[in-house]
């Protein structure tokens, strides 16, 4: 029976490390605000709950009902939170089509004119 | 050469860059900044001085309403000095952060130059004033 | 594995204090002061230090931020580019660090169990400390009862912060809008209000965060907690209500009025366990005076009821921290009203700058 635990709470680790991780490629490699949003997003729901889930296989079921509660307020708080940034986001001006690539070299001019010039080329459309 | 310091090193690190922050910086919201860093590296080299290799948190792990044998505990006391200086470390900040509003509602700014500037004019003008009045 | 841990969490440590000194947007910086707290939390964790890791992440990444962004609000979000590179700085904290590096030559090592820390005192608490105060977690037995005296003057540093605070930004405010009514708030909270995933999950979450400060508060005795965490975190979960309902939602739970003399309740508390005991015919804040019969169980009454009055102080001064700084209107500095040139350089109201401006 321990042992059959163990598989699975192994399975699910992996899954969830596996998850954090393509989540942190993707923050890097992905191009624009969007797209990474829901890089971190990932991160947060699916290997967050891979490896809280793996835990509770090997806890005392007391802490396995922590783990649980942990897992819950997870998906409520850092669901909630992307939804709010992208839609910050979405509320400034940046549009999806005409986003310009992040630059890495992080040299971008005044954030604040830029979002600008988003909004209207937006609202023209 | 002892190699097992390197928690002091980051620690001065730590320090060393709180410190170039708030002397080199000329915004007062980023000396602040600059300020948290600094607290921090405190804060971390106490809690790293408490440190026990192979010990636990300082709280009894109980075995039938008596701590059990044989474990070794971390060190509590710099724990509890640095938990209140945390809380203490956030309220003096909120002051400084409250004289920063303060100072951007008299002086329009929170650049030390433009504050500076503002200041040696106002002297200047009242030292001319003095003058002239004097006499 | 642990080592490993601790390395990857300095590591990023470094590397977030090196970014939040070069960033010059002040909104990016302070998220990322709430980062670095927050990978404090995780190293103070490693370390065992589990009552300090619990307060330095309701702090440095709940109020602490909130705090810089609201002072932000207030002010300016940008830092403008120094205009030389700051020589004597680098080599002032060359010089430092040079010399505090040496000094740590002689430190005992990382973990090392026999260092001088571990003597003297401490050691009394770590040994004496289940006979005579009984309770599981050394941290709140030593913070409320052996430094009791401590803790009592941290609570008077936070109480006076909380005044200062108070005094400094609740004052002044009619002559930022002489006659004229005040401008319409220019903040995104109106945004953030009409958002309805965030409103719901704010108020689904909300009477969870209390909840859980008041297990904090009362558990404290047998796991990370106490008072200090406890009044943070109960603030934290108000701040984070007001900053999607806006800090009159708040008000309306908590009357300013209220908690700002609850500043002093706590602080009261505090004091009067001490004095209690004085009366008993104990010295100050020796809680054995309330049961004398059993002194374990008086320890456990007077740690209960100091921490109960930390709770209070802790979260009413943060609350009312919060209010002042969410009152307090912006006073418009627009640039082309600036009194002075933002460029700097030249030394403003002297003749030269007239002349400057003469000849360009």
């Amino acid at each position: 029976m321990s042992a059959v635990l163990d598989a699975l709470c192994v399975v699910f680790l992996l899954g969830g490390t596996l998850f954090t991780v393509i989540g942190g490629i993707g923050m890097i490699r992905l191009p624009s605000f969007y797209t990474r949003c829901h890089a971190a997003g990932m991160t947060d729901s699916a290997g967050a709950a891979g490896v809280l889930l793996g835990l509770c296989f090997v806890a005392e079921p007391l802490v396995a009902v922590k783990l649980l509660s942990v897992l819950a307020f997870i998906w409520l708080t850092s669901v909630a939170s992307t939804h709010a940034l992208v839609k910050a986001a979405y509320a400034r001006g940046l549009r999806f089509y005409d986003e310009q690539p992040i630059d890495l070299t992080n040299k971008r001019p005044q954030p604040g004119a830029e979002d600008r010039t988003h909004k209207r080329s937006g609202e023209e459309e | 050469m002892n190699t097992g310091i390197w928690n002091y090193w980051v620690v001065v690190f730590l320090m060393m860059a709180g410190l170039y922050v708030v002397m080199a910086k000329r915004n007062y919201v980023k000396k602040l900044m600059g300020l948290s860093i600094f607290q921090v590296s405190v804060i971390m080299l106490y809690v790293s001085m408490g440190k026990v290799t192979g010990g636990t948190a300082p709280i009894y792990v109980l075995d039938g309403g008596t701590p059990a044998e044989g474990i070794v505990y971390s060190n509590a006391l710099p724990h509890v000095l640095m938990l209140t200086a945390i809380v203490v470390g956030v309220a003096t900040t909120a002051v400084g952060l409250g004289l920063i509003v303060r100072v951007r509602e008299a002086y329009g700014s929170v650049e030390e130059d433009v504050v500076t500037e503002q200041d040696r004019a106002a002297e200047a003008a009242e030292a001319r004033d003095f003058a002239e009045a004097g006499p | 594995m642990e080592l490993l841990i601790t390395v990857t969490l300095f590591a990023f440590l470094i590397w977030m204090a090196v970014v939040i000194g070069r960033q010059r947007d002040l909104f990016s910086a302070s998220m990322l002061t709430g980062i670095f707290s927050l990978i404090c939390a995780g190293l103070f964790t490693v370390m065992d230090a589990v009552d300090v890791a619990f307060t330095e992440a309701a702090v440095g990444a709940g109020i602490s931020t909130v705090l810089f962004l609201a002072t932000l609000a207030l002010t300016d979000e940008r830092e403008r580019r120094p205009e030389h590179t700051p020589l004597a700085a680098i080599g002032v904290v060359a010089l430092t660090g040079a010399a505090l590096v040496y000094g740590t030559l002689d430190m005992p090592a990382y973990g090392d169990p026999s260092a001088p820390v571990h003597t003297g005192v401490a050691r009394h608490y770590m040994e004496r400390s289940w006979d005579e105060i009984g309770l599981p977690n050394i941290v709140t037995g030593v913070l409320a009862s052996y430094r009791g005296f401590d803790t009592f003057g941290e609570l008077g540093v936070i109480f006076t912060a909380g005044i200062g605070v108070s005094l400094l930004l609740s004052a002044g405010t009619p002559e930022l809008t002489p006659g004229a009514p005040p401008p319409p708030p220019k903040s995104r909270a109106p945004y953030v209000r009409e958002m309805p995933i965030l409103r719901t999950v704010s108020k689904a979450l909300m009477p969870y965060i209390l909840l859980f400060a008041l297990y904090v508060q009362a558990h404290g005795d047998f796991g990370p907690g106490g008072g200090f965490q406890a009044g943070v975190i109960f603030t934290a979960a108000l701040i984070l209500y007001g900053l999607i309902w806006g800090p009159s939602a708040v008000e309306a739970f908590a009357r300013r009025r209220l908690v700002e003399r609850a500043t002093a309740v706590g602080l009261l508390i505090y004091g009067g366990v001490g004095v209690t005991t004085l009366t008993l015919g104990h010295s100050f804040l020796d809680y054995s005076a309330l049961s004398p019969e059993h002194p374990q169980h008086g320890q456990h009454w007077g740690i209960f009821v100091v921490e109960l009055g930390v709770g209070i102080t802790v979260s009413a001064v943060m609350l009312v921290i919060y209010y002042v700084f969410a009152s307090r209107p912006k006073k418009d500095v627009s640039p082309m009203r600036q009194p002075l040139p933002l460029l700097g350089g030249a030394c403003v109201g002297d003749v030269s700058t007239e002349d400057a401006e003469a000849d360009s």
